[in-house]
Order: structure tokens, then sequence, then C-alpha cells
């Protein structure tokens, strides 16, 4: 029966961007692929749906600006439909009934902040200039796999050195910067240029954001690169909105993996990964049905895959231990809301852009850290950083007309409550936390809302997959970076069980919609597979 | 006006050191000393009639074996002392030889774990050792010496194979909570490890990097065992004699009293030193062994120095955590559960990870714990002259007690004291009825009594963002400074603090380098 079976080339585990980014380039490669999604939908946590009627929601990621510009091209998402709108603005309201208002452009940006300091607008080109420079020696590390400092292959060995030039760019106190900055928490680097509070927590949150560490965190500052290394439209920093929600990527991934002759299915839930004398030879489906491959690759995170997919026995055990050891601690939740028209905040002057950005309200890096707390002891926090879009203003596909979508992203939130699993009073009660600190700077917001879905890590984790709801598949400190990500030894996209791969973002360069782990994985399968990458543009620096 | 051809700006035992390397060479050297006697952290203070504490430091656990026999230190080795992890139900854990050879109070499985964990850490800090005595490299012109030391960490990070290798490069920058919870399974000796780690620096258990502290008590020696600490004959202050009269055998001319107020210099070159009186003495090399930050923003004229230079000087973080309590004591302290023995070594509370942890957080807002964590000594039974016949000194170091005090110190302190004393209580019960007085120095206070800025005794956060090429600023990071013939000496360089005397053994090494080249 076995030889009358389909044995693909490659069995892809999961429909994640990054599952479909590998898929895609794989199969271009002229290999036969197969992606298992066991939602109904793919997309993993880039997706969208319509929960309530006429309202499109981006359930998990909201924004778009990570993914690579890269491989939007070689994939041509354009073509299948991807549309990233930039937006302009952000505010931060503050507590005092003011705001700190956020531009894309730098000088209207400056005078912003000259509004609350002078000496803060001065400095905010200074910390603008050091942070670029930042910026420009990470990103080349994107889209590379990272050496191995102790394979001693060649490869590794040249790359190593190819690093070392790159860092001899500098001059050598920008290298001891450097070396500072990756070590330092947000808050002493924002400490060492501003001293206005509001100011500081703005800039303070994306060195936050999907991280369970709190702004005076070490390594925090890095965090802030992660989500700064992002462009559209070639501008560098800069977020925007995927037309018809963050759906619209995989959508458009699933468009051109399946332009290219790909196969995918959905509702095909992966119970185990088969092997054969060692080697993946596919997979076993929840309901006993095989899917066979020479290649499995997989996009869920690399607990689920090693813990729950693959048999203990085919592992060694320094791998094992490392795995159980490998931190993936979920620190957000999720309020997406329908609301039957745009809320108000009396603080905003009216027909300000800033409601078209990103809108806080945390408005000192001590709430934040405080918040941070909350988490550490096992609690949501009480007074929560939000960071909440309303996406519809741009994009008018996602709602009825004169109605909006709202997405809020909520931190802290912790995997577990002080030990026990999330019960649903629970996330009612996280929900009304989150929910009345809106209403405070919006009055009438509650009448507002029309549907709401809440999602705790304990609900990220059971939809998408994401072992306790981390949204970056491990977190990104220094021991789970670069060539220990996931696990030292196994940080170019190979496992101890020959011919299984991870594509995720467990896997270098980490969490965010990027697509850099699933290209970067595809590269190490096609090197192994001695098939070319020439259909594989190379990482530009773009700076 | 008189001349010398090396003036020391303070006259702590790295400064000592210094005078005393740089006295040995030949040279003509001056120390000058605001307070009435040398020995800083080292030096004694009475803080109740008939009671004295040895000096701010209250244990040895770092002092390099090249200073020590610099300043005659016999060699004979000192009697290794137990770090006991005191428990509040029940028997406490207790850590023997150097840092835990061996274990007693914890069951055999933990010990096991306990002896692969500390293995492992102290083969790690082996690595991390070897750049603890030589002056950091410079980057872009690294030295074949330079090299060769990297070359042997490479060596020695694969030496026990690549796993080995694999796990250092994972761990290094890890939090120690992490480490702990990966090892360990009793939270005494958790706790512990997580206190150790966290001792003097404004992080807690588990915020990234914290390990590295661990790591840096781990690269200290006593008696060539490494992570081993002991009492010097004679207490702590016996250490602040050796060191002065070292100095003073190498030719040393010491002034104490002698506050200065400037350090004088024209278009990048140092000429010398003012003092408060007016008088000035020429040099044509000053060395500052006192806080970076007072050397540059209160001795140097700013003209003198380029405003990046001045702005990075600004940036280093230093406000101390740490409060020191004396207490005067009728008679020596039982702590439950404690061997009478055993409390001539280092008592530590620290019953968890939390509890350093929520001992950490008020410490981000300026606010006191008011469950602090501690290591206490009783310096009397090593130094009976501290204290009148039968009696006792005891010594704690107390955290988390912020530098800046939302409410102010003066206020904050009464209540914080007793805070320390219920503690107390709690581990020893009656202690209480037997204090005859006390003494509560917060980090205010030390920085007005030792002149170190912000209280902190490693004059600088000792974090991984303030180390090596950046300690105490990349521009000053080899005890040179952008003003020729102005050197660094203090625990603000590299490698640190703690009584170790390499910042000031490296700084004069360099002196000397330099003027052979």
């Amino acid at each position: 029966m076995g030889s009358r079976m389909k044995r693909y080339d490659v069995v892809m585990i999961g429909g994640g961007h990054n599952g479909l980014v590998a898929a895609c380039y794989l199969q271009r490669a002229g290999l036969d692929v197969v992606v298992l999604e066991k939602n109904d939908w793919v997309g993993g946590a880039a997706t969208s749906r319509e929960l309530t009627p006429g309202f499109t929601y981006s359930n998990c990621s909201y924004v778009c600006s990570l993914f690579r510009p890269e491989i939007m091209r070689d994939l041509e998402l354009p073509e299948h439909g991807l549309q990233v709108v930039a937006y302009e603005g952000g505010a931060v309201f503050t507590r005092d009934g003011d705001y700190l208002a956020s531009y894309r452009d730098h000088d209207s940006h400056r005078r912003e902040f000259a509004r609350w300091s002078k000496r803060d607008a001065e400095a905010y080109d200074r910390y603008a200039r050091d942070v670029t420079r930042q910026c420009r020696f990470i990103q080349p590390l994107l889209m590379r796999t990272a050496p191995d400092p102790f394979s001693f292959r060649p490869r590794d060995i040249s790359e190593l050195i190819h690093l070392a030039r790159k860092f001899g760019e500098f001059t050598p106190s920008q290298i001891a910067q450097t070396l500072r900055f990756w070590t330092m928490s947000i808050s002493d680097f924002l400490d060492e240029y501003f001293e206005t509070d509001v100011i500081k927590a703005y800039l303070a949150l994306s060195g936050i954001i999907g991280t369970a560490l709190g702004p005076m965190s070490p390594g925090t500052a890095y965090v802030l690169l992660h989500h700064y290394m992002g462009e559209v439209d070639g501008s560098v920093g800069a977020w925007g909105y995927a037309r018809g929600g963050m759906g619209a990527v995989s959508r458009a991934l699933a468009s051109s993996f399946q332009a290219w002759g790909g196969t995918i299915r959905i509702g095909a839930d992966v119970e185990k990964v088969l092997t054969r004398n060692g080697e993946a030879a596919g997979v076993v489906l929840c309901g006993g049905e095989e899917v066979l491959g020479k290649l499995v690759v997989s996009n869920a995170d690399v607990k689920r895959t090693f813990l729950k997919l693959v048999d203990e026995q085919d592992l060694p055990d320094t791998f094992l231990h490392r795995v159980r050891h490998f931190k993936m601690r979920g620190s957000s939740g999720k309020l997406n809301i329908a609301l039957d028209s745009l809320p108000e905040f009396p603080a905003l002057p009216a027909g300000s852009s800033c409601i078209r950005g990103d809108l806080h309200f945390t408005d000192s890096v001590e709430r934040m850290e405080r918040a941070y707390d909350d988490w550490k002891a096992g609690r949501w926090s009480a007074d929560p950083f939000v960071d909440m879009v309303i996406p519809t203003q741009l994009d008018p596909t996602m709602a009825p007309p004169g109605k909006h979508f709202m997405s809020c992203f909520v931190q802290y939130c912790p995997p577990k409550v002080e030990g026990r699993d999330w019960t649903d009073a629970d996330r009612d009660a996280f929900a009304e936390t989150v929910i009345s600190q809106i209403a405070e700077y919006s009055p009438g917001f509650r009448e507002r809302i029309v549907h709401m879905e809440v999602r705790t890590p304990r609900e990220i984790e059971e939809e998408v997959g994401l072992t306790e709801g981390n949204i970056f598949q491990g977190e990104l400190t220094f021991d789970q970076l670069l060539f220990n990500r996931p696990v030292p030894g196994y940080a170019q996209y190979r496992s101890p069980v020959k011919g299984l791969y991870l594509c995720g973002s467990s896997t270098h360069p980490g969490g965010g919609v990027m697509g850099a782990p699933g290209r970067n994985a595809a590269a190490e399968i096609l090197r192994d597979l001695r098939l070319g990458t020439k259909h594989m543009s190379q990482a530009h620096d773009v700076i | 006006m008189t001349s010398f051809d090396v003036i020391i700006i303070g006259g702590g035992h790295n400064g000592l050191t210094a005078a005393t390397l740089l006295g040995k060479s030949g040279r003509k050297v001056l120390l000058l000393e605001a307070a009435g006697n040398v020995g800083g952290a080292l030096h004694g203070y009475e803080f109740h009639p008939g009671f004295r504490a040895g000096g701010l430091a209250h244990i040895v656990n770092r002092l390099d074996p090249d200073v020590a026999k610099l300043i005659g230190l016999q060699a004979e080795l000192p009697e290794i002392l137990p770090t006991v992890a005191l428990s509040e139900t029940g028997m406490p854990a207790v850590l023997r030889g150097a840092y835990g050879e061996r274990t007693d109070g914890v069951t055999a499985a933990e010990a096991v774990r306990f002896s692969e964990l500390r293995e492992k850490l102290l083969f790690q800090a082996g690595i991390l050792k070897r750049f603890l005595k030589r002056r950091p490299p410079e980057i872009g012109a690294v030295t074949a010496g330079d090299m060769a030391a990297f070359a042997s960490a490479g060596w020695n990070m694969i030496r026990r194979g690549r796993e080995e290798g694999r796990d250092f490069l994972r761990m290094l920058l890890m939090n120690v909570a992490d480490v702990a919870d990966e090892y360990l399974t009793d939270d005494r000796l958790k706790g512990l490890i997580a206190f150790d780690a966290t001792l003097g620096i404004h992080l807690g258990p588990r915020s990234p990097t914290s390990l590295l502290g661990l790591h840096y008590r781990l690269t200290g020696e006593a008696g060539g065992a490494a992570g081993a600490q002991f009492m010097p004959r004679g207490g702590v202050s016996a250490l602040a004699a050796a060191f002065e009269k070292a100095a003073v055998s190498a030719g040393v001319t010491i002034r104490t009293g002698t506050s200065v107020t400037r350090i004088l210099a024209d278009r990048g070159e140092t000429k010398g030193i003012a003092l408060a009186s007016g008088e000035e003495i020429s040099a044509p090399v000053v060395v500052s062994a006192i806080h970076p930050q007072m050397t540059f923003l209160t001795l140097v004229d700013a003209a003198e120095l380029s405003t990046g230079f001045l702005r990075a000087v600004k940036n280093i973080r230093s406000k101390g955590n740490v409060a020191r309590l004396d207490l005067a004591l009728e008679r020596v302290p039982e702590f439950s559960g404690v061997l009478p023995e055993d409390h001539r070594g280092r008592l530590v509370i620290a019953r968890s990870i939390d509890h350093v942890e929520n001992a950490f957080n008020p410490a981000k807002y300026g606010e006191f714990s008011e469950d602090p964590v501690m290591e206490i000594t009783v310096p009397s039974l090593a130094d009976p002259s501290l204290a009148p016949a039968g009696a006792a000194t005891l010594s704690a170091l107390v955290q988390f007690a912020p530098y800046q005090l939302g409410e102010g110190w003066e206020a904050g302190k009464p209540r914080f004291q007793k805070v320390v004393l219920d503690v107390l209580e709690r581990h020893a019960p009656g202690i209480g009825k037997f204090v005859l007085g006390s003494s509560l120095m917060t980090p205010a206070d030390i920085e007005a009594c030792y002149h170190m800025s912000g209280g902190h005794w490693h004059h600088g956060e000792l974090q991984t963002d303030q180390l090596l090429v950046n300690r105490p600023v990349n521009a000053a990071c080899r005890y040179s400074t952008p003003l020729k013939g102005l050197y660094l000496a203090s625990a603000g360089s590299h490698p640190g603090g703690g009584i170790s005397g390499l910042p000031g053994f490296l700084a004069a090494q360099s002196i000397l380098a330099g003027e052979r080249r």
C-alpha cells in the first residue's frame, strides 16, 4: 500500500507565514510541497477572520512593517494581492489630559518633542542617528544563517569572518557603543538622551512588545531594534497596515505558492512526525492518515515540534534538555473590537491625524515596569500597557461603512494566572481591565462596542498553536538569539533528526511577521539538496 | 611648588596598590588622601562607644595573589569560611570549602546537582578570569598579547568539549534565576545564588545578564581556591594596615587629611594638582584612584575634555543599592540552626529567587524593600579588638536600599532600620534584646563617608554595558585618559570593585609600560 501512496518532496507542518514563505521558495525551486494546516484557514498568527458579520479582524498580528521587502519581491506578493498602506501618526495620552503626538516625518516629530522639552528635541537627532547606526549593523544579519562558532566548518568560519569585517566598518568607539547598546535596558538607554517621562515611555514601547521583559531589563534596547528594522516602501522603521487585515499577507503567500503548483491542506492536524531509521519520512495526521515526504519542515515552535510531534527516543539528551529549557513565556494578550463608530479622544485636537496610528495610555517608563512586575508575580497588569490601532480609518475594507475595527495589543498577560490555568472569568476580568482603561480616555467608548474577541496566552496557544502563547515562538534574550536560537548547535534550521527542519520564529532571526526564518530555512534545505538559490535574492543593506 | 614624579589621588586600597608598584619602580610618589587615614573602604569606624566596624568590606574573597604578595600578606593558606543560607522555618543549607565544595543540610540529590552547577560556573568563570588581569583590549589595535588571551580563552572554551563551549556562550548573558531553576530545586540554594549574583548590582535575579554577577564572584579566589572567602588575621583592618605599610616601605609619601580640589592641566596635558589650601604640587603623571565621575566632573576643567567624553562620563550608572548595618551586641548572636563555629562565616538571608526579586522591585522606583535580603558577618569573631570582651559586633550588607529614596532617607532611615531588625529577629530570635547600639549607613551615607559617588562600592554599576572596553567609559578604558598624564585606578576601572587591588595594579602596570615604550 505504501508504494501507491503519494510521496511529496517536502511536507510542511503548519501554514503560518514562515511556513508559507519557505514552502513558496521550495516549490519555486522545483520541489513538490504540501502544507498541512490544522485550522480551516492558513496564516497562523498572520490572519484575518470575520467573527461578526461585516467586520474583518486582524486577530493576532496587526501591523506590517518587518516583512522583508526582498521576500515580497521574490514571491511577487503584490501581484498576489498584498498591499501595505503606510500609516502616519500616533499618540500617547498622558494622565493630565495632554498627549504626545508622533509623526513619521523626523522634523515634525522633533517639533512635537520640543513642545515637551527643547533639550529632548535636540537629543532626538542624536538618538535617531545612533539607533539608525545600530539598525545598519543588525539588518544584514537577518537574512543570513547564523554561523556556528563551534563547528569549524569552512562555511561557518568564513561567515564569522564576514561578520567581523562588517563590524570592522565601524570606528572603535562605535563598536564599543554597539557593545553597550546590545546589552542595555531600553530605560537606561533612553535616560542617556531624554528627560521627559512621556517621551521615554513612547520610545520604550518598542523595547518590550512581545517580550517577557520590562523596560528596565538589560537587553531590551536590542528588542527595540528588532521592531525598528522594518520598512514600508523603503522607509526604515515605518509601519503599515496590510489592506484587508494581516490575513492578506498569508493569502498572498498562499496564492503565490499555489500558482507555482503547491498543495495546501487545511483541517490537517499533524499528530506525529514519522521517522524511518532515524530519518524523517513524513507525518501522521490526527485520525491516522499518513502523509509521506522526503523531507519534513516544521513551522511549529521548537517545543511543540520536539516535545509533542517527535518521538523522544529520536533525540539526544542534551538537545532535549535544552529544548525543555527554551524559554517561551507568553507575555501579551489581545482585544479585537468591532465599533459602531469612531471613538473620540477629547485630548486630541479635532481632525488630528494622530488617531490613525498607534495610541497608548502609558505615559511613564515606571508605569510600564510596574505592569511587568504584575506579570512576574503571575498576574495580568492592573495598569496594562496597550498598543491600540484603528486600521479601518485607512482601510475601509475591514468594516461596514462608518464602522470600525480596533486592535488592542495588551501587555502584560501571563501564560498562567498565579500558577493555575486561565478561566473564562479571568479572561473577562482581564478584558474589563483594558476596556476601563480605554474608557477613561475615550468617553462613551463602551457604548460603541458591537462585538469583542478577547485573547489571552491560552487562546493564542489553542488557536495558533504557539506554546504558552509566546508570539515570538521564544523570547528574544541573548541566550536565545543568533547561534543560540533555538538550541546551540542546531541554529541552522536543521535538527538532530535527519530530514527534519525548523522554519518558524523559534529560529534565527526570531519573531514578528518578517518571513526571514522561513526564507533562511528554505535556503539551507536547498543547500542540502544541492539545488540552487538563484530565485532567492540576497539580503541587501537598505540604510 | 614642590614636585613629584607621580601623584596618586585617593588612598583606598587601589590607590595604595598603584602607589606601591610605582614607588617600587623608583619613582618619587606622593599619595593624597582626603580622610584622616588611608585604607578607604577597608578602614574601620567606631559606631558605638567601644564598638568598631572593621571596614565597609566585611569579608575578603577576591584579593589578587600578586597584590597579596606585593603587600606582604602571609603566603600561608587562609582558613576558608563557610556560607550559610539561612532558613526561616528549618535547617540552613551550608556551603563548605570554596563556594560549596561540600554542602551540608541539603538532600544528597540536591548536593549532586549543586556540585554540577558549581563545576560548570567555575569552569566558565575560569574562561572569563583571564581577561580580568589584563588591560581591556584596544578595539582596532588588538595586540599579540590580546590575541593570545583570546586564543587561550577559546581553547579553554572547547577544552571540555564543544557542548561545554556552547553552554558557555548560551549562559554568559543569562539571568541567574533561569539558571538556578534549570539546575536546582532547593529554594535556599537558589535564593543564595540569586543573592550572590545581584549583591551590589542594580539587577534582580530575573534580569537578563544577572548571572554575570555570580561569574564575577567566582573569578575571585583565596589561597588559590576559586570562589573561596576568608577573613585575614586581625580582620579587615589588618589588611588596610598591610596596604599602608607596603606603600610606605616602597618610599611613597603619604599625606592624609589633604583634599585635592583640582587637577592642573594645560592644553591637554596634566601638570599636577591643587589642594584645598591653595597649595599646588606639580607632577607629569597624576593617578586618580577615586570615582571616575568625581575625577572628571569635579577635578578636571571641563575645557580640557570633549563634550562627548563628558557626556559619556555623566552617563555612568553609579547609584548604590546596598545599606550597611552595624550592631553592637551584648553577646555573640546565635542564628537558628547554625553551628557556633559557622557564625564566623557568611550568613545569607535570601529565602528564594522570588524573595530576592521582590526585594529588588521597589529599588527600581526609589523605594526600599519591606522584606530585604542581606548577608551577615560577625566581625568581632575574627578581630576581638572590635568589641569589649564578651560582647560582639554584627555587620550586615542589606539590599535593596536605593541611593535616592523617594521619601528621603531622613524619614526613611528609622523605618528601614526597623524593617532590617525585624528580619534579623526572625532568624536570630531574641537578638533585639542584646542590641546596645547600632548604625545604619545608606548608600547616601556611604557616599558621604567614603567619597564614593552614589555610594556604589564598584564605583559604577558592574553590568555588561559598563565592563571591559566600556569601563568606566570607552575613551578611558585602558587607564589612560584623554588628558595626557592623567590615569584612572579606582574600582570604576576594569575589572571593577571588591577588595582585589587589580584596578590599581593594572593602572600602575600600564603607566610603567607606557614609559618603557
